[in-house]
């Protein structure tokens, strides 16, 4: 018996499980603090800076990350590429919860969680653009927990409520693909508004295009950054069909990220000439601007292009996480760092060390439930009892089994 | 920095600047496109 408790104690106290339960704790008792002495007492918000991290990191970043789920599906039903048919669930999954930690994280920010509806159903601003956003956010979460339920629904065995939602398959996906298109797009006119306050090389008439075109990318990277992670530590949950498809999968979404980056790099390049900024790249702010823009545009462009060229998986996946750190790097441009770019440094605003405790707080939250979610439904394999496929040749019919002890690494990550 | 006393000379040069950028822009996404996917057709041949 006390050799049971032993073994069972030494099995919790892993070093993840340990740095994991630090971060909860640490995150309760914030959330605690955030919501009894209000935002004050955790942040370094003022009127000069409203909106900090949490909207910069957590709903900007959240979302921009979140457009694998919108891609893959549009790429897969919209577009006909069914070999990218395996990529659908982790990347539905992947969005879902991306937007529910933007709601999430959403109620640190505005506070008071019990007047959410409220901008909806009982003072509604048609006019503004924050509206529409909001309201994109809330329909496009209803549809991705519908896309998402087929695989809880397999998991606890209903099967007539999991037809009916698969026949709706295809007009939830382009029910997802028009809000995504409008609020992706509706988070860069958010700046609009400011012109006086953002960069004038950040600030451009087009950064809703902006927007929208760098969140199909950050969708694409997403989907190959995430997929090979899930490779990495989920590998026994896979069946052959995700395994086998796995590598056209990261080589069909590079070859797609690279034409949108180029495209998205010329898009830039446009927006510059047409407001006529060219001689801002001399400055300071300049030199940070041609940092993203040739470090973390064109740069992951042509690495793109050389992995796709060269079938170099390898280099595809790194370059997924320069493109993916390049988004972030971009948001945190336009809403923190050449926000208020002419106020004086004392009136700068920079996150406090609990602002970003809560912003770890939440991406660990998801990080604990997409584990949850994908060892135990299916996601990376289709269940026995509903799979469309016959299964190939020397393929099992069971669904793969997944013990703490396949919870290993797998060797091949990003060295393949 | 160039100088404009007008929004009309302002947009002539903005947008005549622009329009020439167009023609590079799509003959380098032509090029981009054909670096990716010069060598598709070797997977085809084997």
């Amino acid at each position: 018996m006390a050799t049971d408790s032993a073994a069972i104690k030494k099995k919790l106290l892993t070093p993840f499980n340990i740095v994991v339960g630090i971060i909860l704790v640490v995150g309760a008792i914030l959330t605690v603090v955030r919501f009894t002495k209000g935002l004050a007492g955790v942040t370094n918000l003022s009127d000069n800076n409203p909106w900090g991290i949490w909207i910069s990191f957590d709903l900007l970043c959240g979302v921009a990350l979140a457009a694998g789920g919108f891609t893959t599906s549009a790429a897969c039903y919209v577009f006909g590429l069914k070999r990218y048919h395996s990529a659908v669930r982790p990347a539905i999954l992947t969005a879902f919860l991306g937007y529910s930690l933007v709601v999430f994280a959403l109620h640190y920010d505005v506070g008071r969680p019990w007047r959410l509806p409220y901008p909806f159903f009982v003072q509604s601003g048609p006019t503004s653009v924050l509206f529409e956003v909001g309201l994109c956010v809330f329909l496009y979460l209803i549809t991705l927990f519908i896309e998402w339920a087929p695989s809880a629904l397999e998991w606890l065995g209903l099967k007539k409520p999991r037809n009916v939602i698969v026949r709706m398959t295809l007009a939830l996906t382009i029910f997802g693909v028009v809000l995504s298109t409008m609020h992706q797009s509706s988070l860069g006119a958010l700046y609009l508004i400011a012109p006086s306050k953002l960069h004038p090389l950040w600030y451009s008439m087009f950064l809703p295009l902006f927007f929208f075109v760098s969140a199909i990318v950050a969708g694409l990277s997403m989907v190959i950054f995430e997929g090979t992670l899930s490779h990495h530590y989920l590998h026994g949950k896979m069946d052959k069909t995700y395994l086998r498809e796995h590598d056209g999968v990261t080589l069909g979404f590079a070859k797609g990220a690279a034409m949108v980056l180029v495209v998205y790099f010329f898009i830039k390049v446009i927006g510059l000439t047409m407001d006529n900024n060219w001689h801002y790249l001399l400055t300071g702010y300049g030199a940070w601007f041609l940092v993203e823009l040739l470090g973390f545009v064109a740069l992951p462009a042509l690495l793109y292009a050389l992995g796709v060229r060269e079938r170099n998986l390898k280099l595809i996946r790194w370059t997924a996480v320069l493109t993916v750190l390049g988004i972030v790097l971009n948001r945190f441009n336009v809403s923190l760092v050449a926000f208020n770019w002419q106020l004086a440094p004392a009136d700068r605003y920079f996150p406090s060390w609990m602002e970003i405790a809560i912003s770890i707080f939440i991406v660990t939250v998801g990080l604990l439930v997409f584990r949850f979610i994908s060892t135990h439904m299916p996601i990376f394999y289709e269940h026995p009892d509903f799979r469309e496929h016959a299964p190939h040749e020397g393929e099992e019919e069971e669904a793969p089994e997944l013990t703490e002890h396949e919870l290993k690494p797998h060797p091949q990550t990003f060295g393949h | 920095m160039d100088t404009f006393y007008t929004l009309h000379d302002f947009l002539v040069y903005t947008k005549g600047a622009a329009y020439i950028l167009m023609g590079v822009i799509l003959l380098g996404i032509l090029g981009f496109w054909l670096f990716i996917t010069g060598r598709d057709e070797d997977t085809y041949i084997k």
